[in-house]
């Protein structure tokens, strides 16, 4: 087993990881705290990447691009939880499952109208653009150190928020009991409205941060969706700290698994069966992982009792 | 004498650093109305989730006419004939009052897993909810939607439920919870009616009707039972007055 | 202070007036798109009768017993492959084939059941889509069966001497097979399974303390489930002449729960007009343009927000009407 193979496997899972998280936070959140199923968390994710790659594109500068395409996104994500959004809340999750849904069809369709069916290109900054020497013998790339640097500010600028502000007392509040919190005067609209605006942003920033790497295409968010819903009902529903150890598990499982599982099976089996059950077993890794979690702890690694 | 039907010993529950059951023990023999009493907080309604088999202890056995049920699920202790009913009214309220009854008697009446003939063909099924209809007092209300009765026939509802499934112990935790005084006399004229029948097992805060119904009462302090016995005694322990007008 | 309830009953009719009446529609369906040059339209019908089956399957336990499964596309899948995987090894026989999907789809059911239905609520939904990602990605991984592409059903199944090829003999087929299903279903809905069902959704607390082995009833439903689906699938890989990975998809699964929540969640027909109005809707807004997706996400988001049971209560709502 090579080390620096290992090395850089885990610093490829703690790079997925960290921007699963950024996803996941927001998702908890809305779910935790208004107790809405959002299918259309995704599309946040593709929006946001396209107005990225959009303002980069027009200013020629991705750090314009990031700024800009965040700012557009949140404020898209805040007009979607005012105009419909906000109408699902009392409703049932199935009501839910189905509105968010076609918004997700709507957001799919409207992307396509507007930038086309092929996926654009977004380019990392050209001063991140090369490889670092992390140890000897391990070059990385820097945009992916760039990645992880980034991934863990906001978890620390979140962790900040929720832990030692005001607002983020509310949210944890109402989180934990939503009608108690609401009881004591928490301003329960503007907090919900905050919050989606939040995760809608974090969103954008997992969508710009990724979109170099996999592709700016339309039905983006939709696979990385699955993955976010996993990481919370791991973590526990409206838990923040069980988003982030959720999606560090989930972004090292599915990294480590899609590399490693494969050569295990290559030396162990015939060529013919590790081709096609090695795939296949790297791509069920992380589902084996959520029932044996759930196995031992119905309610995610740290429930919340909302 | 006689085993108990029920009988509960060295229960203990704790909920992280609160002790909500302390090596309680609890003896129901057959045929008898039994209440349990005590202040806020003592752990009437915890005690009654263990018995049913809502939760399960830390430590200690619950028997039932002579099996030992401490590991068995809520629905296997309800075929072996533990019922019970609950603080916060569960019925079916959509379903009219004869179907909810006709429900609880396909319990024991050779279950569900029957899939060609309609249910509602088995006339024999409605004529004895009908008849537990006219028992509860609420033949009037046969086929009304439960969630449009007053709250008060919804809780006789409850005890009628509970009254299908043709229990060995009927569990009833408050059935007199948040009645007026007509329902409430409506209420203890049928466990009246129960008496010597079916061994009954009741959680209630009614002091007088307590008083009237039970044959014996055991009052829970801080999850355990401080007293047993009957009304007269219970009225004039000492203990017991303390517990409810002293500093507790 | 007592809320009102509306009084709802445990059976449901089948309304033989109306149901009759669309029933002669359907078998002289082929003739009329004859005569009108519209021969697609027959197995245009054919495909909605299959998801008719499969939404029907899937409101059995959803809105019948009220367990929202994100992967039922999963047997649909199951079902269809093991009628392609037969064909290719030769066994094309449909009194043979068709009972063996069913069974491999219901195994599935039964396995995936066991483990979900111990979790509640939205873990269970989340736990049942993940075992429907597993089989999807497990079928993917299998280059022999086409992995992601798919492969083709070599011929459709054979009934007898009847040549199922001809579109028109094989809607009939379907017609038969959905039409006394569906009969089979509303069977068991009124009988004391469903009725038990039924209350289980209503209030399972309440079954368990009266005794009813709740587990139980909830994996059987979940069972019987899988396997009309499996039945569904099946016809489907007829029908298209084709399976893949796709069949599979999560986007597949919430199809489905859409078209159970678009014709009426623990309705009857809730199943069956769900089917025929999202098919519809499809069909002829993509005529209209490419972007179709749009005006039909539009449409969806209506329906949720406006009419919150579905087409069945806009039906319902309507027929009152006149003699309100």
């Amino acid at each position: 087993m090579n080390g620096i193979l290992l090395l850089e496997q885990s610093l490829n899972g703690l790079q997925f990881g960290l921007m699963l998280f950024l996803l996941a936070a927001g998702l908890t959140l809305v779910f935790g705290i208004m107790d809405m199923i959002n299918l259309a968390h995704g599309s946040l994710y593709m929006v946001g990447a396209y107005c990225i790659a959009s303002v980069a594109a027009v200013t020629g500068s991705f750090w314009m691009g990031l700024v800009g395409g965040v700012i557009a996104a949140a404020a898209f994500g805040i007009l979607l939880e005012v105009s419909i959004l906000r109408r699902l809340y009392a409703r049932d999750h199935l009501s839910q499952v189905l509105g968010t849904f076609a918004i997700l069809l709507m957001c799919n369709e409207t992307v396509r109208l507007i930038w086309g069916a092929q996926p654009i290109t977004l380019n990392p900054p050209e001063t991140l653009s090369g490889p670092v020497e992390l140890l000897p013998g391990l070059m990385y790339p820097a945009y992916r150190l760039f990645i992880i640097g980034v991934g863990l500010l906001v978890a620390l600028f979140l962790y900040v928020l929720i832990t030692r502000t005001r607002i983020g007392m509310q949210v944890r509040a109402g989180a934990a009991n939503r009608k108690m919190a609401m009881a004591m005067g928490s301003h329960v609209q503007g907090l919900f409205t905050a919050v989606f605006g939040v995760g809608a942003a974090l969103c954008a920033v997992a969508g710009g941060m990724l979109g170099p790497l996999l592709a700016v295409q339309v039905g983006m968010g939709e696979s990385i969706l699955i993955l976010a819903f996993v990481v919370i009902v791991i973590g526990g529903i409206g838990s923040i700290r069980g988003a982030f150890l959720g999606a560090l598990l989930v972004g090292f499982v599915d990294t480590a698994g899609r590399t490693l599982v494969p050569m295990v099976f290559d030396s162990l089996l015939s060529p013919e069966a590790a081709s096609n059950a090695g795939p296949a077993v790297a791509s069920i890794l992380i589902y084996l992982l959520m029932a044996a979690v759930l196995f031992f702890k119905p309610r995610g690694l740290f429930p919340t009792h909302g | 004498m006689t085993a108990p039907l029920l009988f509960v010993e060295g229960l203990t529950k704790s909920f992280g650093g609160l002790v909500a059951l302390d090596q309680t023990c609890l003896a129901v023999q057959t045929g008898e109305i039994h209440a349990l009493i005590g202040p806020n907080g003592a752990g009437k309604t915890t005690l009654i989730h263990h018995i049913s088999g809502a939760m399960q202890a830390d430590a200690g056995r619950v028997v039932l006419d002579g099996q030992d049920v401490t590991q068995l699920p809520l629905d296997q202790r309800a075929r072996l004939g533990l019922v019970r009913s609950y603080q916060v009214t569960s019925v079916f309220p959509h379903l009219s009052v004869q179907d909810n009854l006709a429900l609880a008697i396909l319990a024991t009446d050779g279950g569900g897993f029957r899939f060609w003939r309609a249910a509602s063909s088995e006339r024999t099924r409605y004529h004895q909810a009908d008849a537990m209809a006219e028992r509860i007092g609420l033949a009037d209300f046969r086929m009304q939607a439960a969630g449009a009765l007053s709250h008060g026939a919804q809780r006789q509802l409850e005890v009628g439920l509970v009254l299908s499934a043709k229990p060995k112990l009927m569990l009833l935790d408050e059935p007199m919870a948040g009645m007026g005084p007509d329902e409430s006399t409506r209420m203890e004229d049928l466990l009246q009616s129960l008496r010597s029948t079916t061994t009954i097992l009741l959680v209630e805060h009614d002091m007088d009707a307590v008083f009237r119904l039970a044959d014996t009462i055991s009052v829970l302090v801080s999850g355990r039972v401080v007293a047993t016995g009957n009304a007269a005694q219970i009225k004039n322990d000492a203990m017991v007055q303390r517990a409810y007008l002293g500093d507790a | 202070m007592a809320k009102t309830s509306a009084l709802k009953s445990l059976d449901h009719a089948l309304k033989w007036r109306w149901s009759s009446f669309v029933l002669l529609a359907l078998v002289a369906l082929p003739d009329i798109a004859n005569a009108c040059g519209e021969a697609f339209y027959i197995a245009f019908a054919t495909r909605v009768l299959i998801f008719a089956l499969a939404a029907t399957s899937l409101n059995l336990i959803l809105g019948f017993g009220g367990m929202v499964s994100f992967g039922h596309a999963a047997y649909l899948g199951v079902g269809a492959y093991t009628v392609a995987v037969l064909a290719q090894m030769g066994v094309a026989d449909a009194w043979v084939v068709w009972p063996v999907a069913m069974l491999v789809a219901g195994l599935f059911a039964w396995l995936i059941g066991s483990i979900s239905l111990r979790t509640q609520g939205v873990y269970f939904i989340m736990i049942t889509l993940a075992f429907a990602q597993m089989i999807y990605y497990l079928v993917v991984s299998f280059k022999t069966y086409g992995g992601d592409d798919g492969m083709p059903l070599l011929s459709r199944s054979r009934i007898g001497f009847l040549d199922t090829s001809v579109d028109t003999y094989f809607y009939y087929v379907t017609l038969a097979v959905c039409v006394t299903t569906f009969l089979l279903i509303a069977r068991v809905l009124n009988a004391r399974f469903g009725h038990v069902l039924q209350a289980i959704r209503d209030n399972e607390t309440r079954m368990q303390s009266l005794g009813y082995p709740v587990f139980r009833y909830k994996l059987c439903a979940f069972v019987l489930s899988g396997t009309l689906a499996g039945l569904a699938g099946a016809l489907l890989a007829n029908q298209s002449g084709f399976v893949s990975p796709a069949m599979m998809q999560w986007s597949q699964s919430g199809m489905l729960m859409m078209m159970v929540i678009l014709g009426g969640v623990g309705h009857l027909y809730g199943g069956v007009w769900g089917a025929i109005v999202f098919l519809l809707l499809e069909e002829t807004l993509s005529h209209f343009t490419v972007h179709w997706q749009l005006g039909f996400g539009a449409l969806l988001l209506a329906v949720v927000l406006l009419v919150p049971n579905g087409v069945t209560s806009v039906l319902n709502h309507v027929r009152k009407e006149p003699s309100a």
